[in-house]
């Protein structure tokens, strides 16, 4: 942590050295009082414990509670990390979106919200060159962005179309959630949040402004409320025959 | 016994005559101006300015891993915690509270030659007020 040990020993003795011009007074040639003041401890550190295996956290969405054309979930996490807005379609990065599935036999459709899903074998982590996109112990599915190489390899493994190229230069970023042109980014499930003992941005904004549809929690948990509703109703995981286990389940598809 | 005591003597002589010489604060090593970033406003930094000099880099790069991936949030050295003492008014700023830390990191990096990465993804501003806990020191 502090460098090779010659160096520690070289700002050692340059601390002495400059304390002794501080802090010293000479009385006569080869005899020196010395006021060195005790090191100050500026913060005690209080860091937290960090992500646990033991929890896994899910996402369970009630589609039937959706309303059509309704994107609050979509504003909400855009105004949370700060991402889209460029209106340029084609290259905007997009965390979540919402998809009309439609039967054709019967003709009802839904509005389906759709990001990252967190899967417990996410193939976007089996095909990083870099490992920069990885899975967190408590399930979170991230990209490292520091070890980002912006191969979009990722992008094409995801079955879900879950995240995007940052194309763009980015400015203005959220102090919480950085983003960089060249890498690939995606939902965190608000990662920021939930290290502080919250709940994502668009759960919050859809129960606070819509239809309280999304239900956040830990499926690992059997006294959570996610993971009651995970197993007393059936529940509709996308693409369920990859066998990736997503942590996002889905009511009303 | 006395060649080491006379030993001692010649070190503690030079020692007094390095106080005397040198100005204090001075930032010179091995007669080479360094570059000198201006102080935070709340004057004292989580380690001597001679250790973050040298060290600040692998501070950060070991608690951005424990942060990133390990979630780990709150530690000793964060870039935030950089950012929240170093920043420094900007002049041409709609917002009075926007504080950037680019000029503080730009008067070593210049001087170096050394390319920072870090503000192309963290934002290198904040509109927090200096933090007050780090505000006492002498």
């Amino acid at each position: 942590m502090t460098g090779r040990p010659d160096e520690r020993v070289d700002i050692e003795r340059r601390r002495l050295l400059t304390a002794a011009g501080r802090g010293g007074v000479a009385l006569a040639a080869g005899v020196m009082l010395m006021l060195v003041p005790p090191p100050v401890s500026v913060v005690a550190a209080a860091a937290t414990a960090g992500a646990s295996n033991k929890v896994r956290w899910g996402l369970l969405i009630d589609t039937g509670k959706c309303a059509d054309g309704c994107d609050v979930c979509v504003s909400a996490c855009r105004t949370e990390n700060g991402w889209g807005g460029s209106g340029n379609l084609e290259t905007d990065p997009q965390w979540i979106r919402t998809v009309t599935v439609k039967n054709p036999n019967s003709g009802s459709q839904v509005s389906v919200p759709v990001m990252c899903q967190h899967c417990a074998e996410p193939p976007c982590v089996d095909v990083c060159p870099t490992g920069a996109s990885f899975k967190r112990a408590d399930g979170i599915v991230l990209v490292d962005k520091h070890a980002c190489i912006g191969c979009r390899y990722c992008m094409m493994a995801c079955p879900y179309k879950a995240r995007s190229f940052v194309h763009e230069a980015v400015t203005d970023q959220k102090p919480y959630a950085p983003r960089g042109q060249g890498t690939v980014e995606g939902c965190t499930f608000c990662v920021h949040r939930l290290d502080a003992g919250g709940t994502p941005a668009c759960v919050e904004a859809c129960g606070a402004s819509a239809g309280g549809a999304m239900m956040f929690g830990d499926l690992n948990d059997p006294d959570s409320a996610i993971a009651r509703e995970v197993t007393r109703l059936v529940t509709t995981r996308i693409r369920a025959d990859l066998g990736l286990d997503p942590g996002v389940h889905y009511r009303g598809i | 016994m006395g060649r080491l005591s006379a030993a001692i003597r010649v070190l503690v002589a030079a020692a007094a005559l390095l106080a005397v010489s040198a100005a204090p604060g001075r930032a010179e090593e091995g007669g080479v101006t360094l570059a000198r970033p201006p102080l935070p406003a709340s004057g004292q930094c989580l380690e001597p300015s001679e250790t973050m000099r040298r060290n600040h880099m692998t501070y950060l790069l070991h608690q951005r891993d424990e942060t990133v991936r390990g979630g780990i949030r709150g530690a000793k050295y964060s870039l935030r915690a950089c950012i929240a003492c170093h920043a420094q008014s900007v002049a041409a700023s709609a917002d009075p509270a926007k504080r950037s830390v680019l000029p503080f990191c730009a008067a070593c990096h210049d001087y170096a030659a050394v390319t920072v990465d870090c503000f192309s993804c963290h934002t290198p501003t904040t509109v927090e007020p200096l933090p007050v806990a780090l505000g006492s020191a002498p």
